[in-house]
């Protein structure tokens, strides 16, 4: 019975993931000229269109010296996130299925 | 059916306003002008006070949360780092404030939002220092009241669990980049149309962008949410997300 409950929300959840990919892939295909770049430069454009005269007043103390370097940082940001959301919901399922046979 | 007749729309209605300059990040290093700088960072400031007694009061009171406060924290973390392509032809990030917020209230995702920000403005030159206090306002502070107080207006209308928290998170996510057109708005009036021709500028280029990332951190959030309702629900309960007999 409770693995069936298991299985339930396994399903559901996969059929919402498949959503949230499809959502992110179908920009893919709709857009046919986008660039997916980063939205910084176009942001300076926008601000640089309203006030020609603006000029940042600040720099970044340190920039990632490439693109590889940053979408390193980028995905470590990501795996350490992801780590430890997997490491909960491990711990939290061996919790539960220990208290389980306790009682038993 | 009734997701995706929304993801549906939202892609059908991002196609009909697509702008052609599209961004939707924060606010980059130096450039808010300083007086603005000062004053976003001083309307975030007591949240952020707020949001550290938020959080050593609840970690008192039930020390077992502490485990789940930091999942939260990882999932922002997380989903702030994943930059996903839009239908506007650019790429932004969820912010994945609305799961913390939702799970314990409004201010402590103001501490936990800020320390990512920090880190992807040291980091990674990704929003900024001298911005930190406009980012901050708008991903944790509006982030976190909108989709905790739209949590509970939801839940009072006695809608289902799963649909409360989605359009709570996916609200709050689009209404982080509504701020930030704001900002962006009141620091740079158009010249001819003043504050509100800037702000429909800004607003076309970030909810737009924003809406298909919006309604991916609704699911994403619902997906934890089924999770922990599984493993997780005697802390659901001592946090009164969950009544006992649900």
């Amino acid at each position: 019975m409770k693995s069936k409950k298991n299985d339930k929300i396994l399903k559901k959840n996969l059929v919402l993931a498949l959503i949230v990919i499809a959502l992110a892939v179908a920009p893919l295909l709709l857009v046919k000229n986008g660039k997916f770049g980063g939205a910084d430069d176009k942001a300076k454009q926008a601000i640089t269109q309203i006030d020609s005269s603006y000029k940042p007043w600040f720099t970044p103390i340190w920039t990632p010296p490439s693109g590889e370097i940053a979408s390193l940082l980028f995905s470590l940001q990501a795996a350490i996130g992801a780590g430890f959301i997997g490491y909960y919901f491990g711990y939290a399922k061996g919790k539960k299925s220990a208290s389980k046979s306790d009682k038993i | 059916m009734k997701k995706k007749y929304q993801v549906a729309l939202g892609v059908f209605m991002a196609l009909i306003f697509m702008p052609k300059n599209a961004f939707a990040m924060h606010i980059m290093e130096g450039f808010l002008p300083p007086v603005w700088c000062i004053s976003w960072g001083a309307i975030s400031l007591p949240f952020i006070i707020l949001g550290m007694f938020s959080i050593k009061k609840k970690i008192e009171l039930n020390p077992r949360i502490k485990m789940l406060m930091a999942m939260a924290g990882a999932f922002t973390f997380s989903l702030s780092a994943l930059k996903i392509p839009s239908v506007t032809g650019s790429c932004s990030h969820p912010t994945g404030i609305g799961l913390g917020a939702i799970l314990f209230g409004p201010t402590v995702m103001c501490v936990i939002g800020l320390i990512v920000l920090i880190f992807q403005a040291l980091l990674l030159a990704h929003g900024g220092l001298t911005t930190l206090g406009a980012n901050t306002f708008s991903m944790a502070v509006v982030g976190g009241l909108v989709a905790y107080f739209s949590y509970k207006l939801l839940k009072k209308m006695k809608l289902s669990q799963s649909i409360s928290i989605f359009i709570a998170a996916a609200l709050g996510d689009i209404m982080t980049y509504v701020a930030t057109s704001l900002q962006l708005a009141l620091a740079f009036p158009d010249k001819t149309g003043g504050f509100m021709a800037s702000l429909m500028k800004f607003m076309g280029i970030f909810a737009v962008t924003q809406i298909p990332l919006a309604i991916s951190e609704g699911i994403l959030t619902v997906i934890i949410f089924n999770l922990l309702t599984a493993y997780s629900k005697d802390e659901l309960i001592d946090l009164k997300v969950l009544s006992e007999e649900a």
